[in-house]
């Protein structure tokens, strides 16, 4: 079989995701199958992320495989020396896929370099969390009915952000307008901003965080402000409550803005915001299910004609 | 022909790598692993140079290189001069180019990628022969030829 791991958007070409987001659409109309029945997936969380993992177990459990793995590394052969390699290859020997978080950068693509079986990366360091883009990718198509020339306002922490970094890299195959909003000490990096300019994606930087900035957004995408992040926590004092979102800054919004945010979100959505219809990252984070369903099926060989003629649906 | 003494003798056969920045010869002598060779190895280090004030030169004998071996060099030192000697004449020159890929040579400067963390070689890509960046294929850090560091001066 093709090696046919997942580990960074950045490999797949626009149709690839397109591809990718219509068997999405196939799991969220029936999310319960017996499609994988046989497979043993493993999830090895070389890094603790309960939510991560606990999608990509329920992607697989409705999807009828078996899951291995462990949640915490401290239980692993790692703490005794072993090389990363090593452990990958063992699990191989009894997973038919892997789906690896690891707190290294790199680590995804050396395993799918290593390992006989496909590797879906579940994020490595703060390199790339695939299945967070791709989920992302669902929402914002599900929300605007296209990819396709939207205006993205990225707000927050986007120098550590590797949720924001994989947006851009895998929004520019759908000719996007970015705005960056965030305090200089957390600003887009160059080098992102480079790649901006080299694809012809158009930015704006903005510090002001208001009404009127976001008025022109199809998308407002929430990252939290982490304290950790600050050399200078004056700094942070002063910044941390400039890019929170209140209820009175959607007044002159797009109807068909939505407010996205990758979890968990400390303070920066006003609680009052869940209910307005603009809001939509708990929506987001159930997308993930579909999303990640998508992932692990198209890893293991299995193509959205094999999705569309499924008999083995659970209704 | 001049009339001038050479400070490194002459070899009959081999390849003589000339105009090293004489801070960089050590890392040449490291990339090529020249302390593992068996031929004879003449060395001229910190030599009167018209163009570069100061200049290093390294006679193998009996050894030629392959592209792929000699390119690798272009990372520590884009302007070297080689020479292919055979029975005392050159019979050819060659410069130096970086490749596109280079496996193995440059340590990647990221403390969390996890080629520092894991026995395996490095592996990076080339992006811009001119400005000299290289990315990291594992973490997709970007380096610049200038701050390079080699993983065999690391060792040594």
């Amino acid at each position: 079989m093709e090696k046919r791991s997942l580990v960074t958007i950045a490999d797949h070409s626009r149709e690839k995701i397109e591809y990718l987001i219509q068997m999405a659409q196939e799991f969220e109309k029936h999310p319960n199958r017996r499609l994988l029945e046989g497979k043993v997936v493993a999830t090895l969380f070389f890094e603790p992320s309960t939510r991560t993992r606990l999608s990509f177990e329920t992607a697989a459990n409705r999807l009828g495989a078996r899951v291995i793995g462990f949640a915490d590394p401290k239980v692993t052969s790692g703490t005794k020396g072993e090389t990363l390699k090593d452990t990958i290859m063992m699990v191989s020997n009894y997973a038919d896929l892997i789906v690896m978080r690891h707190y290294l950068e790199g680590a995804a693509r050396y395993a799918s370099e290593v390992a006989p079986v496909p590797i879906v990366n579940a994020g490595d360091g703060a390199n790339q969390h695939p299945s967070q883009t791709m989920l992302d990718l669902y929402s914002i198509y599900k929300t605007q009915g296209r990819l396709d020339n939207l205006d993205i306002f990225l707000v927050g922490d986007l120098k550590y952000g590797r949720t924001v970094h994989s947006m851009l890299t895998a929004m520019y195959h759908f000719n996007p307008t970015f705005h960056f909003i965030a305090p200089e000490e957390l600003a887009m990096p160059e080098m992102y901003k480079v790649f901006c300019r080299e694809h012809g994606i158009r930015y704006v930087e903005h510090t002001d965080f208001n009404a009127d900035v976001i008025s022109s957004a199809d998308i407002l995408y929430m990252t939290r402000v982490q304290r950790e992040r600050f050399t200078d926590l004056m700094e942070y004092e002063r910044v941390k409550d400039r890019y929170l979102l209140k209820l009175n800054m959607l007044g002159k919004a797009r109807e068909n803005m939505k407010i996205l945010h990758p979890l968990p979100r400390v303070n920066e959505i006003e609680y009052s915001i869940d209910e307005n219809p603009h809001a939509y990252y708990f929506e987001q984070a159930r997308n993930g299910l579909y999303a990640r369903q998508a992932l692990l099926c198209d890893a293991l060989g299995i193509t959205l004609e094999d999705i569309r003629n499924d008999k083995t649906i659970i209704e | 022909m001049k009339s001038k003494e050479l400070l490194v003798a002459a070899i009959e056969n081999g390849t003589v790598i000339d105009h090293i920045p004489s801070q960089k010869l050590f890392a040449v002598v490291n990339l090529l692993h020249l302390d593992r060779m068996k031929t004879a190895v003449t060395i001229g280090f910190n030599l009167q140079s018209k163009g570069m004030g100061t200049k290093s030169i390294i006679k193998i004998a009996d050894k030629y290189f392959t592209n792929e071996e000699l390119n690798q060099l272009a990372v520590i030192c884009p302007n070297l001069t080689l020479c292919v000697i055979r029975d005392y004449e050159i019979v050819e020159k060659k410069t130096v180019t970086l490749p596109d890929e280079l496996r193995g040579i440059v340590k990647c400067t990221n403390p969390k990628c996890i080629t520092n963390n894991e026995p395996m070689n490095t592996i990076f890509h080339v992006r811009d022969s001119v400005r000299g960046t290289l990315s990291c294929h594992y973490c997709n850090k970007t380096i610049h030829l200038d701050e390079v560091k080699l993983v065999e001066e690391l060792k040594n």
